[in-house]
């Protein structure tokens, strides 16, 4: 099938402003809409840039805005994008180059939650026990990938670029329902200040962008209600 | 709730948010250790420089708390391709039912055909248990059994009793391993505030009185280069499974440690061991991790016949990999491929939708959102896919890197993971077994730089560090008139998948010997549309490909020179294994044109034990 993939494209080298640049591509129904934009960047325009990796979802390199939405492209398959497919930055992030934007402000945001299990006794000789019920209770969270999409996707992000947002409460979230990790108290008294979690309006957006199928916003509200009823902190 | 109320009685004053991120921020760049500036180059200076950010290199860095260590990562660290990984690790635990590491080790080395160094096989398996319960004590979310231990399963070609039966020995989170791995060691690093440098291509290696002294690296975002100065450098780049077309590794996976190495004149050992694994997705090479097989799910092929069976009765599907896919290879040929193309099926349809679901939910997905196949009604398209390199940059058992036969060490240089040989995994890599290499060696390689940077002061740069890399990327910019980078990376793909796959012959091995040649010469002249510094990824696909043409050229030599059948490695011209010739490990010096590679041979280490003595490998 022939398809028209319009990109918006910005060289900072080059351009005051981004533009749209359309191209017509030969693609096989089944194709992912990375090998499109790869036969673009491979047979008809070299500079065209983007990041990606693993090319099957795993590595979260490749999220953009597609037909509006943020997905990665190594998932959207040329057969559900119809005949013509506009492809973006995300939103909320500074522009680099083309589709390339600057995600060291998203890993900061990440960094600032402690995103790592905080245990103060001392290690058993063996494995720390845990219950599958109790593994279970975390599971959704280990699953991110920090590509960006659902904070790419958030309106209150892209309103409050100082907002934490879904990503890095997603990772909290992993560590406070941990039943091994003892620093919830900790995350929790950082995530109900006034850029914590108070800022979600819930809109759905991050759980619609997560391309891991993690139901972001559901989490987001459970770490609200543990700092409502629980937190020792949140005065 | 438990953790929290636990937790209220610890719980620091919190900081506020925007001041904590804010400062972050402003410590991005500690100015210290930028000492000298000068045109576009800038000079860092650490104690250790670790290349690679996936399971060997975060591991590393872990070991070397309060050090001086940069990590320098292609991409963003949780973009490396260990998170690709889906299986589990491999440790006798004995979780769920009796286990050994001696049996581990000996699955290892039967596995590894033989051509495995069986000390090193020793650490592997012994040292796999202790670093499992690291990796959960660091916060890895393993799968629990009901009594709220480490859950594990089976994997091909790990066994009970030296080859009596599968056993449970893979520890495993979900059919996504590898991602937790990575998360849960790119998680410690932020704990122990480890410094990266995101998005910096290393260009070359630097070496001065024998000693290894940094590395040259591409600062892609701005297109700057850059030179780290070093008391230890430790390659943990990965693989180079982008040589073929079909391939489940990821674009970044282009052999850059290896080629680099190789360049500056260390050998690189039995490259002609490539792994192709049993089960990528039909034409796209995705993985679906033997994990499916592991569960119970079975190769079917064109007839609706379960044939694994007719090959090997005791393990079956669950048969080390090498052996499965050629077996495969073998039902296509011999006409029983799905509609007499070159494809099988993946069965996992009487396992059930639950238990689906829940082990293997990440292959599920790939199979609908790739094949628009659903696996709990249909069965899935698969061929073997360009998977693991069990050859690499040669190294002792910490991780040390060797340049002779005489096992002679270059102080100071270090490799861990898919790009180093140690060799544990011989001629033939078992599933798991990757993981396992990573968090033992990755350890390992910490633990002794930690030492050596303690006994040792850095030494001096040589004159103009940066200028090989400095021309190298003038000249790929200056070339006119020739093809591109990627119509030359394509040829090679097709090239690699053509002759120098599962079966390989002197025919096969010769034409694409002389395809090389040819195209190491357009290389040279391959031309870039995009001239610009900043962010130019046609840049770094160029410079990439370089690495991938030089890791072709000493696997097509090693493969070439290597008149026998072993693990990966089949030749149709000489399709028994040799061990009186043949139980030794390849090195491939580089020449100046692709036909000048010189072959050197050092011995496999034997233990004396029985158990251990090379046999015919049946399963």
């Amino acid at each position: 099938m022939n398809v028209l993939v319009r990109i918006k494209r910005f060289d900072p080298e080059k351009d005051k402003k981004p533009y749209w640049a359309d191209y017509r591509v030969e693609v096989d129904p089944i194709d992912r809409l990375l090998d499109a934009m790869n036969t673009i960047k491979w047979t008809m325009d070299g500079s065209l840039t983007y990041r990606r990796s693993c090319a099957h979802g795993v590595c979260g390199s490749d999220a953009m805005r597609i037909n509006g939405r943020n997905r990665l492209a190594c998932k959207v398959l040329m057969r559900d994008v119809g005949d013509k497919v506009t492809i973006e930055p995300m939103l909320g992030f500074p522009v680099i180059k083309d589709l390339v934007v600057d995600m060291d402000p998203f890993f900061e945001k990440y960094k600032a939650v402690k995103p790592y299990l905080i245990n103060y006794d001392n290690e058993p000789g063996t494995e720390r026990l845990q219950s599958p019920a109790e593994r279970e209770r975390f599971d959704e969270g280990t699953k991110c990938i920090l590509c960006g999409a659902c904070t790419g996707s958030c309106p209150s992000v892209w309103g409050n670029p100082d907002w934490v947002g879904p990503a890095s409460i997603v990772n909290a979230h992993r560590f406070i329902f941990d039943s091994r990790d003892q620093g919830a108290a900790e995350r929790l008294g950082i995530l109900g200040q006034r850029d914590g979690v108070w800022r979600c309006r819930t809109i759905f957006n991050c759980a619609d962008a997560c391309p891991r199928g993690i139901p972001v916003t559901d989490l987001i509200e459970q770490v609200k209600r543990a700092i409502v009823y629980n937190d020792p902190g949140s005065e | 709730m438990m953790a929290i109320q636990k937790a209220r009685a610890r719980a620091a004053r919190p900081l506020y948010l925007r001041s904590l991120i804010r400062s972050d921020f402003a410590s991005r760049p500690p100015p210290a250790s930028r000492i000298e500036e000068r045109g576009y180059t800038v000079y860092y200076k650490f104690d250790v420089v670790i290349v690679g950010s996936g399971g060997a290199g975060l591991m590393a860095a872990m070991q070397l708390p309060n050090t001086s260590v940069a990590v320098l990562s292609k991409v963003y660290p949780t973009r490396s391709h260990t998170g690709a990984a889906q299986g589990g690790v491999a440790a006798a635990l004995g979780n769920v039912e009796e286990d050994h590491w001696k049996w581990h080790m000996y699955d290892t080395v039967k596995g590894g055909d033989y051509l495995v160094d069986q000390p090193a096989a020793e650490i592997l398996t012994r040292e796999a248990i202790d670093a499992v319960y690291e990796l959960e004590h660091r916060g890895l979310p393993f799968n629990r059994t009901p009594d709220g231990r480490i859950d594990q399963r089976r994997f091909g070609g790990h066994t009970r009793n030296f080859g009596e039966g599968p056993v449970r020995r893979s520890c495993y989170a979900a059919d996504r391993t590898g991602h937790m791995i990575l998360q849960t060691m790119y998680q410690n690093a932020v704990k122990n505030q480890v410094r990266f440098f995101n998005e910096y291509l290393v260009l070359d290696l630097l070496i001065n009185d024998g000693q290894a002294c940094g590395v040259v690296a591409l600062e892609i975002r701005t297109g700057e280069i850059h030179t780290f100065h070093a008391k230890a450098v430790l390659f943990a780049t990965g693989g180079y499974g982008r040589a073929w077309r079909v391939t489940s590794n990821a674009f970044a996976c282009t052999g850059d440690g290896m080629a680099i190495a190789y360049r500056s004149g260390i050998p690189l050992e039995d490259m002609e061991m490539y792994q192709f694994h049993p089960t990528g997705i039909y034409k796209v090479g995705v993985l679906l991790s033997e994990a499916a097989r592991g569960e119970g799910g079975k190769l079917l092929n064109g007839k609706g016949e379960y044939f694994m069976e007719r090959y090997m009765p005791t393990l079956k599907d669950l048969a080390p990999r090498d052996i499965v896919s050629r077996s495969m290879i073998q039902e296509v040929k011999e006409g029983r491929g799905v509609d007499g193309k070159d494809y099988l099926f993946l069965d996992v349809r009487h396992l059930g939708a639950k238990t689906i679901a829940e082990k293997l939910p990440d292959i599920t997905d790939f199979a609908r959102n790739y094949l628009g196949v659903e696996p709990i009604t249909e069965p899935v398209p698969i061929q073997p896919t360009a998977h693991y390199a069990m050859g690499g940059i040669p190294t002792d058992n910490d991780a040390r890197v060797v340049i002779d036969p005489q096992w002679t060490p270059l102080p100071g240089f270090y490799a861990a993971g898919e790009v180093a040989c140690v060799s544990v995994h011989g001629a033939n890599r078992l599933g798991t077994n990757s993981l396992v290499d990573l968090i033992v060696f990755g350890r390992r390689a910490g633990k002794h730089m930690a030492k050596f940077i303690a006994e040792n002061s850095h030494a001096p740069l040589p004159d103009e560090p940066e200028a090989y890399a400095r021309e190298w990327v003038d000249h790929l910019y200056s070339s006119v008139g020739g093809e591109s980078a990627a119509r030359v990376r394509s040829t090679l793909q097709n090239e690699m998948d053509d002759k120098v796959f599962v079966e390989r012959s002197e025919q096969s091995l010769r034409h694409a010997l002389d395809t090389l040649d040819g195209l190491q010469e357009t290389y040279k002249r391959a031309q870039l549309q995009d001239k610009g510094k900043k962010f130019n990824t046609e840049l770094v696909e160029a410079i990439e490909l370089g690495f991938l043409l030089d890791c072709a050229e000493a696997t097509i030599h090693g493969a070439l020179a290597r008149t026998e059948s072993r693990g990966a490695h089949f030749r149709l011209d000489y399709q028994k294994r040799d061990d009186v010739n043949w139980l030794k490990h390849t090195l491939a010096y580089k020449g100046v044109k692709a036909h000048d590679v010189r072959l050197e041979y050092k011995d496999v280490i034997l233990i004396d034990d029985p158990i251990f003595k090379p046999k015919e490998r049946k399963y």
